[in-house]
């Protein structure tokens, strides 16, 4: 019996293997829908600098008294970039389509967060997507679409042109089977987080049962937007390399350096080139299969290069970082640190840590941890993540923290490749580079605690002794006067204010 | 009496002026007192009691961990000053109790306790004297007419032969005027099985006595009163223990004081006389014994360095017991019928020791 052999779309092949998307049983999907969506949104807004308003409905299309899930329609709008007409179709239709697949930070790995959204949608419910956007101007597109799935190409089965006075944005709304009552924790979970790290964005989520939830933007200030980048040659696999031959019209292995490689001028190339042992006249296109094998170990193993430049990142800088944690957590006293730029095989990062303490923290009798990547929430996994095992070898003693405090980290790590250890962007792998800045940026905050907690304390310990006085010196006039058969107990405000400044002088004496 | 009481009652009004004066001349009130460390407390040969040296301590309200305690004894002193002008009286539990109302409340009923002999201290006057009494109760049976003083009693005389139990030292009887007495001396004795059966031996009618029940190691309020009986009626007071360490200092305790009250005076009745039961009466009498424990010889050796026992006799009996290892109750003599102990080894006793 012969074998039978076919190719698989992209799109079929996420819709045999959709659990590994995030999209696994009911409750998870809904909440990966409404993610994927939300953060493409964001991206959106932050690539043309706009100050985000992003709207979130979530409302029950069809109860199922039979086993299956209940229907939603899921609409999501926002105020972002649009999506130019012709590329509607494509942009919502096809899996592996989309702005993504270069370098840059962005809150996505790939194009297929919010196609996955809506291709489980279709896959549930038959039913189309409605896609309105404009990129401005007069007119604004609406498309009704399906997937066609074994293809990978769109339907388009409905396309008006609306009038439009000037509106930017998308709006997307499709039904999905979900199960929101399990999913609504972790929904609410990743609204007020996503809130927290993007402080400058307005959030509406209209929950199914009438809920509005409103996160309003903090600071009218936005990161400067991430820029593309080339890639670094330390971080380049054979088949990156091979695609950029593919497209290259340099005809010498020079110009192919320098065009294509991130921070590689002509003499670093030369100096490579000769490590590598290639010719540096070598057309590209000439390279054997081994051949590449060999230059990308080269690329690997040299160490002429330059390390990458962070510059192309977008951090959310400390003010703004400090801004959410005061929105979302409202915490007592709060720290913030952004660690100098770093590489790991050879994609640039930066590690932002916040410490928060006190005021609504809630005391769990161990560190909350909120823990972010490029911009987005992780919320499950928490175990696993790098953030956590750097909290848990510090020892928190040295910096007068006990298991009962009101304490919260928040960690931020950017990059055009953040190391999610699985596909479902959940925990970031143990880097020893990440590791290290981590490290250094929860040591630097929780140093700032210990000194607010040391002045705390001891503010509270002059309140204390103060109280003291306040409440002996009267009972001893009140004793005394009835003792000494006087009638009016004599004054005690000028001792109390003796008191005060017997304290000063005591604590100037510590000091 | 009365006029000790007025006596009380302004050197507490004395106590408050001065704290009040302290206040109006915004100073931080403080009070002075004799310290009641070990270091601090001697014996005294002539008046053959532990008193208190020269070293003060000073409490003032510009420490702020003398805050609390100073305010405590201000109170303690101006609760006493109710007690005793209202003619109340109050326990040391009462006084733990009380303080709760003003929200300083003592941390457990010693550091209440040590409160009020600060206040015995600051005043120099016992803690019976305004009106706090510990809880134990002690007993007396004998010819004594007394006539009380307590409001609803003024006046009132009674004859504390009137109850077969004995009368107990209370606060009435502490505070009650002698009137008369047919008795030559008082025996205090530690046991109340004992003193039941003096009195019904009519021991007070065969020896002229004044019986005391002690109940152990006697209360303040009882050795004021055999001191009482000794100073105003001149009566000489003989002591029965068990013949044991432990017994001997409940004697010495009723003779020379104790190092905890070393700052009052006129608790002590230092021409008092222990009579029995010694270590040399164990072996003459052969009274049945029990080993002395290692605790037992731990406290003999102290007692023998203790300046108290330093007389011929004390010293014989420490010795005595030492080189013998063995203690014996007061009940022992009944292995000689229940009432040889009156009959035969109270004369020859009182005999011995005059």
């Amino acid at each position: 019996m012969q074998e039978v052999f076919e190719e698989i779309s992209p799109a079929d092949f996420f819709y045999r293997n959709r659990d590994i998307a995030g999209f696994s049983n009911p409750a998870r999907a809904v909440y990966s829908a409404i993610r994927e969506l939300v953060e493409n949104s964001l991206d959106a807004c932050g690539l043309v600098g706009i100050l985000p308003d992003i709207y979130v409905r979530l409302s029950l299309a069809e109860a199922r008294s039979d086993e299956r899930a209940d229907v939603y329609t899921l609409r999501v709008e926002d105020n972002g970039s649009g999506v130019p007409p012709r590329h509607i179709p494509s942009a919502f239709g096809q899996v592996l389509y989309g702005s993504k697949y270069k370098l840059r930070q962005t809150r996505g790995t790939f194009g297929l967060g919010g196609t996955m959204a809506l291709l489980y949608g279709q896959i549930t419910t038959h039913e189309p997507v409605k896609v309105i956007s404009s990129i401005g101007g007069e007119y604004a597109h609406e498309y009704t679409l399906m997937i066609d799935i074994q293809k990978n190409k769109p339907i388009v089965l409905n396309h008006k042109v609306i009038k439009n006075d000037g509106w930017r944005g998308t709006v997307i709304e499709f039904k999905l089977e979900g199960d929101y009552s399990k999913a609504m924790p972790k929904i609410l979970e990743y609204f007020k987080q996503t809130a927290l790290v993007n402080p400058y964005a307005n959030l509406t989520f209209v929950d199914p049962r009438g809920r509005l939830y409103i996160f309003l933007r903090a600071a009218n200030k936005m990161p400067s937007p991430p820029k593309e980048t080339k890639p670094h040659p330390k971080g380049v696999d054979v088949e990156a390399l091979r695609r950029i031959i593919r497209i290259t019209n340099c005809k010498d292995m020079v110009s192919f350096m320098t065009k294509h490689f991130h921070r590689v001028g002509k003499i670093t190339a030369e100096k490579f080139l000769k490590y590598a042992k290639v010719p540096i006249d070598k057309n590209p296109k000439e390279l054997t299969p081994e051949e590449i094998v060999k230059l990308v170990r080269a690329m690997k193993d040299f160490d002429g290069f330059l390390p990458p430049d962070a510059s192309c990142l977008s951090p959310l800088g400390e003010e703004l970082l400090k801004t959410g944690v005061l929105k979302e957590l409202k915490p007592e006293f709060v720290a913030v640190c952004q660690r100098k730029p770093s590489a790991y095989s050879g994609h640039p990062f930066i590690v932002e840590v916040a410490i928060a303490y006190g005021g609504d923290i809630p005391r769990k009798g161990e560190i909350v941890l909120y823990r972010f990547a490029n911009k987005i929430p992780l919320l499950y996994d928490e175990a696993s993540d790098v953030s956590w095992k750097v909290i848990k070898s510090i020892n928190w003693r040295n910096y007068k923290v006990t298991p009962d405090m009101p304490i919260a980290i928040i960690t931020h790590i950017c990059s055009t490749k953040v190391p999610y250890k699985t596909v479902g962007k959940e925990f970031i792998a143990d880097r020893p580079e990440i590791r290290r800045e981590l490290l250094n940026g929860i040591r630097e905050v929780a140093r700032k605690l210990k000194m607010y907690l040391s002045k705390h304390e001891k503010i509270k310990r002059e309140k204390l002794r103060l109280s003291i006085f306040s409440k002996y010196l009267p009972k001893i006039a009140e004793f005394s006067t009835k003792l000494a058969g006087e009638k009016e107990p004599p004054n005690v405000n000028k001792l109390l204010s003796k008191a005060i400044k017997l304290l000063s002088i005591e604590e100037v004496k510590e000091s | 009496m009365s006029s000790r009481k007025e006596e009380v009652l302004e050197r507490m009004v004395e106590f408050g002026r001065r704290i009040y004066e302290q206040l109006k001349n915004e100073e931080f009130p403080w009070v002075e007192m004799p310290a009641r460390s070990t270091s601090n407390i001697l014996y005294d040969p002539i008046l053959r009691q532990y008193v208190l040296g020269d070293k003060k301590v000073r409490r003032t309200a510009k420490n702020i961990r003398h805050l609390k305690p100073l305010t405590q004894l201000i109170w303690v002193a101006y609760f006493a000053y109710e007690l005793v002008s209202k003619w109340k009286t109050s326990t040391l539990r009462d006084v733990y109790y009380s303080i709760q109302a003003y929200e300083m409340t003592f941390k457990d009923q010693q550091e209440s306790n040590d409160l009020i002999v600060d206040l015995e201290t600051v005043l120099g006057f016992p803690r019976e004297d305004f009106n706090i009494f510990p809880e134990e109760r002690s007993a007396v049976y004998g010819d004594l007419t007394v006539e009380y003083t307590v409001p609803g009693y003024e006046g009132r005389r009674l004859n504390l032969t009137s109850h077969p139990d004995g009368v107990m030292i209370g606060p009435a009887l502490t505070n009650a005027k002698f009137v008369k007495t047919t008795a030559d001396k008082v025996i205090a004795i530690e046991k109340g099985g004992l003193f039941t059966r003096f009195i019904e031996e009519r021991v007070h009618e065969r020896f002229n006595a004044i019986l005391i029940h002690t109940a152990g190691q006697a209360p303040r309020a009882t050795r004021r009163f055999i001191r009482r009986l000794n100073e105003e009626l001149g009566l000489p007071v003989y002591i029965l223990t068990d013949g044991d360490p432990w017994g001997m200092h409940i004697a010495m305790v009723i003779i020379s004081g104790s190092a905890e009250a070393a700052h009052i005076r006129g608790l002590t009745t230092p021409d008092a006389k222990w009579i029995g039961v010694w270590a040399t009466d164990i072996v003459d009498y052969k009274l049945p014994s029990d080993p002395l424990t290692e605790i037992d010889i731990k406290r003999l050796h102290e007692l023998e360095r203790d300046p108290r026992y330093k007389d011929k006799l004390w010293q014989r009996e420490i010795k005595t017991f030492l080189k013998i290892k063995k203690k014996s109750e007061l009940e022992a003599f009944s292995r000689y019928g229940l009432t040889y102990i009156v009959d035969e080894y109270l004369p020859t006793k009182l005999k011995e020791v005059d």
